[in-house]
Formats: C-alpha cells, sequence, structure tokens
C-alpha cells in the first residue's frame, strides 16, 4: 500500500472527495451571502436560519402533505424565498441608509427569533428524513464506498454555483446587478427598477440557503440549531473568499472543505478551528480576501 | 461582669433563633431545577425535568408538615459561570434548600462545589462523569440516574462478552466524552477485549464522514460512540449511509430515547444500550409515563426526567422523617431510608451519594416490532445495582470507609 505523509494514499482520497462534499455546502451558502452582500450591503445573519427552515420545510411537507424530496426541493427554495422577501420588504429596506451594523444587528436578531421558535415547536434534538428511494445505496469506488446521495449533492451544487455565476457574469439581468452593486442611482436613473432588483436578489440568495438545506436534510438531522452550527464557518468562507465576490465564495468554499478534511486525517482536534486559522491569515496578508477587488 | 452577661444572652438568642430556623427555613421548601432549558439537552433534560420535579411535589401533597413546597427552575445554559451564579443567587437570597438536575459535568462540577461550602442538597441526574461521586464527592450531594461507569461500563462490558472483541472509539473532545471512553475502555480489556485506536472529534459535531472512514479503516469489529445527544444521533446515521453499518457495528454508550425518537427505528434497530429508566417496564413506569406524556405533549420521559421524579420525591419523604430542611441533616436521613418508587425498586444510598438501582440492557427494535411512537426497546437484562455501578472497592471518595 503506498503511504502518503503516513497515511495510505487510498484512505487520501478518501478523505479529499469528502471535503469536496463538505465544500458543496460551504460554497452553497456563501454563494447566497456573497450575493447579498454584493448587491444589498447587508451582512444576512438570518442566512443560517434560512438554511435551517428549508430543511425543516422538506420535513414538514413529508409529514402533512405527504410530499417527499423532490417536491421539497421546490417547494422550500418558494416559500423560504418568499418570507426572504416579506423580511426584505418590511425590515430590511428601511435599514440600507444606515451602518452596516443595523443590517447585522436586526438579521442576527430575526436569526435567534426564528430558530427559538423552531425549537419551542419541535424540540432540540431533531426529526428523521430519510434519503430519497433513487439515490439510495452507494458505488465502490475502490478506496471507498460513495453513497449516492453524498454524490448527488457535488453535482448539484456545482450545478447551482455555476448557474448562478453564469447568470451573474454572462446575462443582461447579471449586468444590471453587477450595475446596481456599483452605483444604484445611476442604473435607476436608466429606467432599472432597482428596489425591485434588490428584493428579488435577498430572495433569490435566501432561495439558495433553502435548497442548501432540503440538501442536508437527509444527511445531518433535521434540527433548529443545524444553521447556527454551519454558519459561523461559512461566515469565514465569504471573508476568505472576499466580501461580495461570487466566484470568491464558490472556489473557497470547495477548497476550505478539503483542506478541512485533510486536517481530520492528520489532526482531528483542529478541524474546527483551521478554517478560522486560514482567515487570520489571509486578512492579515490580504485583508480585502483572496477574491476581492480592495475598497 | 455585666457586659460578658449581655453577651451571653445574646448569644443565647441567637442560637435560640438559629436552632428555630433549623427546623425549616423560611416557613416552606424550596427546589430548584437548574437545566439546560435551550441547548443540546434541552429535550433529555430541559422542560421535562422541571415537569417531573412539579409531579413528585403534587404526589407528595403540595406540603411537608404544613410548609408549601415550591418548584423554581433556571437555564444554566451548559455554562459553569451561570450555573453557580444562579446556585449562589438561589441559596444566599431566595431560600432554595436542594437543586435538581444539573445536566453537563461542567455545570454540575460548579454547582456541587457551592452546595457542599453551604451544606445544602444537590440532586444530580443529567451530568454522566463519574468524579461526581469519587474525588469530587460531598456529604450533601447525590449522583441519582446512571454515570459514565453504568452506561459506558455497562454497554461496553455486554458487547465485549458477546464478541466484539475490538474497539475504535470516536469520542467527544471534553472532559465527559474522555471520561466515558476510559471506563468503557477499562471494562473492554478487563473482558479481553483490544482497543484498535480512537478519534477525538470537536465538540459539537456535524460531519463524522471523515471519522467513520478512519474507523473502518482500523478493522475494528465495534466502533464506540463516547459521545452525546446530536453527535451521537449524527454519527449513526451517517455510519448507515456510508454502508459501515453493513461490516461494522456501532454502539453508543451513552443513549438516551430521545436519541431513538430522533434517529427514527429504521436507522437505529438492533442497537444495544444500557439505561436506567424505561417508560414500558411495569404498570408502574407506565402509570408515571402517562401522567408525564400528558404534560409534555405526548412525550415520554427520557432516564433523566424520570430520576429527577424519583431524586425530588425521595428528598421530599426524607424532609418528613427528618422534620427539618437542613441539608446535613436530610442528607443523613436519605442515606438512611430505602429508595422503593417506580424508578427505583430497591434503591440505596451509597456514602458518596451514589444512588444505586437496577440498570436495564436494552435493544433498539426493529420496525416491525415497534407498536408506535416511543415503542423503542426490547430490554434484554436487567443489571443488578451492585453489578452495573462501579464497586466501592474502587472508589476515590474520602467519604467512602474502607
Amino acid at each position: 500500500m503506498t503511504l502518503l505523509f503516513g497515511i495510505p494514499i487510498q484512505a487520501l482520497f478518501g478523505q479529499l472527495l469528502l471535503g469536496l462534499i463538505n465544500g458543496a455546502f460551504y460554497a452553497m451558502l456563501s454563494l447566497g451571502l456573497a450575493l447579498i452582500f454584493g448587491l444589498l450591503n447587508i451582512i444576512n445573519f438570518t442566512h443560517g436560519a434560512q438554511y435551517m427552515m428549508g430543511a425543516f420545510v422538506a420535513w414538514l411537507v413529508l409529514g402533512h402533505a405527504g410530499l417527499g424530496y423532490w417536491a421539497a426541493l421546490l417547494l422550500a427554495p418558494l416559500l423560504v424565498g418568499a418570507l426572504g422577501i416579506l423580511i426584505e420588504r418590511t425590515m430590511l429596506s428601511r435599514l440600507y441608509k444606515l451602518d452596516h451594523l443595523y443590517g447585522l444587528l436586526l438579521t442576527f436578531g430575526l436569526a435567534l427569533v426564528i430558530e427559538g421558535g423552531f425549537r419551542q415547536l419541535y424540540g432540540i434534538s431533531g426529526a428523521p428524513y430519510a434519503v430519497p428511494e433513487e439515490l439510495q445505496g452507494g458505488w465502490n469506488l475502490g478506496f471507498m464506498y460513495l453513497p449516492i446521495y453524498r454524490g448527488w449533492v457535488v453535482l448539484a451544487s456545482l450545478f447551482l454555483c455555476l448557474g448562478t455565476w453564469l447568470l451573474i457574469e454572462k446575462t443582461k439581468l447579471g449586468s444590471y446587478l453587477r450595475a446596481a452593486t456599483e452605483n444604484p442611482q445611476l442604473v435607476q436613473a436608466f429606467g432599472v427598477n432597482v428596489p425591485v432588483l434588490v428584493t428579488l436578489t435577498y430572495g433569490f440568495g435566501v432561495a439558495l440557503a433553502a435548497i442548501a438545506g432540503v440538501l442536508a436534510a437527509p444527511i445531518y438531522s433535521v434540527n433548529p440549531l443545524m444553521g447556527s452550527n454551519i454558519i459561523i464557518v461559512v461566515f469565514a468562507v465569504v471573508v476568505i473568499g472576499g466580501m461580495g465576490s461570487i466566484l470568491g465564495a464558490i472556489v473557497t468554499g470547495f477548497m476550505l472543505g478539503l483542506l478541512e478534511g485533510l486536517t481530520k486525517v492528520f489532526y482531528p482536534e483542529a478541524a474546527s478551528t483551521v478554517i478560522f486559522v486560514v482567515m487570520a491569515i489571509v486578512l492579515m496578508i490580504k485583508p480585502q480576501g483572496l477574491f476581492g477587488k480592495g475598497s | 461582669m455585666i457586659i460578658k452577661r449581655l453577651l451571653m444572652s445574646v448569644a443565647a438568642l441567637a442560637l435560640s433563633t438559629g436552632l428555630a430556623h433549623a427546623q425549616f427555613s423560611d416557613g416552606k421548601v424550596k427546589i430548584g431545577v437548574l437545566t439546560d432549558l435551550s441547548g443540546t439537552y434541552s429535550d433529555l433534560a430541559g422542560q421535562g425535568n422541571i415537569v417531573a420535579a412539579q409531579m413528585a411535589a403534587e404526589d407528595a401533597g403540595g406540603k411537608i408538615n404544613g410548609m408549601p413546597i415550591e418548584i423554581v427552575s433556571a437555564d444554566h445554559q451548559n455554562k459553569a459561570d451561570i450555573a453557580s451564579a444562579i446556585a449562589r443567587k438561589w441559596y444566599e437570597n431566595e431560600g432554595v434548600d436542594a437543586i435538581a438536575d444539573l445536566v453537563t459535568t461542567a455545570a454540575a462540577r460548579a454547582v456541587r462545589e457551592i452546595s457542599k461550602e453551604k451544606g445544602k442538597i444537590d440532586l444530580i441526574s443529567g451530568a454522566a462523569s463519574l468524579p461526581l461521586t469519587n474525588d469530587w464527592c460531598s456529604p450533601t450531594g447525590f449522583h441519582w440516574t446512571y454515570d459514565n461507569f453504568a452506561t459506558g461500563a455497562g454497554t461496553a462490558a455486554s458487547v465485549t462478552k458477546q464478541g466484539g472483541s475490538s474497539w475504535f472509539f470516536l469520542t467527544a473532545d471534553y472532559a465527559f466524552g474522555h471520561d466515558l471512553q476510559a471506563q468503557s475502555e477499562r471494562a473492554i480489556k478487563a473482558n479481553g477485549g483490544e482497543i484498535k485506536g480512537g478519534v477525538r472529534h470537536p465538540f459539537p459535531n456535524a460531519d463524522f464522514s471523515s471519522f467513520l472512514l478512519q474507523a473502518q479503516a482500523s478493522g475494528a469489529k465495534i466502533i464506540g460512540l463516547a459521545n452525546a445527544g446530536a453527535d451521537t444521533i449524527n454519527a449513526i446515521k451517517q455510519a448507515k449511509e456510508f454502508g459501515i453499518t453493513k461490516s461494522q457495528n456501532l454502539v453508543g454508550l451513552l443513549i438516551f430515547i430521545t436519541d431513538i425518537h430522533s434517529l427514527g427505528l429504521e436507522t437505529a434497530q438492533g442497537m444495544m444500550l444500557t439505561t436506567g429508566f424505561y417508560w414500558d417496564i411495569d404498570d408502574q413506569t407506565r402509570a408515571f409515563a402517562k401522567r408525564f406524556a400528558a404534560k409534555m405533549n405526548g412525550r415520554m420521559p427520557s432516564m433523566i426526567q424520570a430520576g429527577v421524579y424519583s431524586a425530588v420525591s425521595h428528598y421530599l419523604k426524607s424532609i418528613q422523617a427528618a422534620k427539618t430542611d437542613e441539608g446535613v441533616k436530610v442528607a443523613d436521613k436519605m442515606r438512611e431510608l430505602p429508595i422503593k418508587d417506580f424508578f427505583a425498586k430497591n434503591g440505596k444510598l451509597r456514602p458518596n451519594g451514589r444512588m444505586v438501582h437496577d440498570m436495564y440492557l436494552a435493544q433498539v427494535k426493529t420496525p416491525a416490532e415497534s407498536k408506535g411512537p416511543w415503542d423503542y426497546y426490547k430490554i434484554l437484562r436487567t443489571i443488578p445495582g451492585d453489578e452495573a455501578f462501579q464497586p466501592l472497592s474502587e472508589n476515590t471518595c474520602p467519604l467512602v470507609k474502607k
């Protein structure tokens, strides 16, 4: 058996693949976050709660309406996204002229209220959610057993990330969005309805979080705190990638997933901190983040 | 001379009022339930503990020798500093006589120190660490429901005897996890088993796939889970997902019925575990569980919640018998009286505060065997108390005379 740094090379492949899967979640969540920050200048601390709500929608529609995974994958982003739009219209939109801090306080407070509500209703230890029948089982890759569902998560995430990136960078709508980020007054003067654009962007970012939540439901237990556990890491990913950079969020998400996977092999105790160490180093050397443009 | 006489009478007066107080402080019996009402352990402890304590107070008639029983509660958020601040406030300003539950070792240890210093009673049900009845023991401190020796070593020994001869551990990287692994390892080695290795994972942790692959690579027959709550649930779910349960067996060293409820039987079936209580053992346990569930949206009591009822109820009986709520005297009476209720059929308190009662080795039912929600365990064996808990000969508590 070939060894690399004292670890069998097959085992290393396995760990890298697992890292990629975790990276897929980081990428999906940080993507929405970066999108919202880029256009709204709001650090959306509710993102974790919205991810959690996505998972709960999947569980609730299964229990109450008998609707399965695929329906949930469609319904969760619509429902949670609509709720996001409601939040943006009634609350967030009043804060754009104020300091970042107000947006942060509002979204953080909302996250606490939402999580508290779900905890009150459904308890803390979570609910089971089975892998859909079509995606059960796995492939034996020789160096590891890959559950089909995990493979699906990586593909779905790559598809979403690529789609969003193309939408922002290559379409006319995307160019409006980017222009509105640079200079909203000017874009408005050209007849583009910027407030609607902003609202829809927030709704879209939130919908991405909800999709990630549905994808996560069969892997992790559906519980009210699942979002707050992951959101801090995702924020670190956005900071490392560069606040507001779509490409940065995607690439950094996958890369940090890989890095975390490796840490779990070589020094598991540090697995929960390694991302923050990287964040500190990046902030020291390149404060605007790896893909940030600098202000 | 006059001054001396004056001083003496003042002292006598002080002494007599002190004695009067020693009977029943402030005219009522006040019990504080200090627990996790918002975090990871709020399902297996939490609100259910408050309900259990209130049921015990109701069953005692709500009064003892004419003194009303009052139950108060607070959330310690699993933090030692918050727990000790609340305990001090309760003891010093609010006339609390005893504190019950104390889930999480850190919180239990902090409150144990304060209770010992003030001569007040603690009735620990939720915390698991063995030192609570060893180096950290107290004349007024009790550990009721289970500990890492009873659940960890109990399960590990049974599994090793049945052929689970080699082990790999996934251990939560904090005091509780380390203690649980240590207790289990001793039992495995004592029964001729082998430890192939282990990995300490951060607490809390959502993704276990990487650690599970390492466990798989070790070739051990058994993967021992020295963690609790959401960590255990995630590890079990993901082991099934990665097909690990086909070649290796997973053993949870501390499993609560709420974990099984959350995992679902499809995933949890066949697992072995040791528990201090199961609601469906006999008519008495079923009667309690039915009353409890009626107040808790249909949720059945966990062993911690049932333990809180038993501890509070024994405490109240002992106050009645001792005719005082003064900590040290009540504690003596508690050790003297036998414990007989639906939870402990033949319980007794050791000098180190350990409540010794029968434990149960259980296996999780298959979906076909289960008749519905909460019908989860088959009891394989009743483990007699003296076998289930740490032998006194190994105990390091200074209160144990050898």
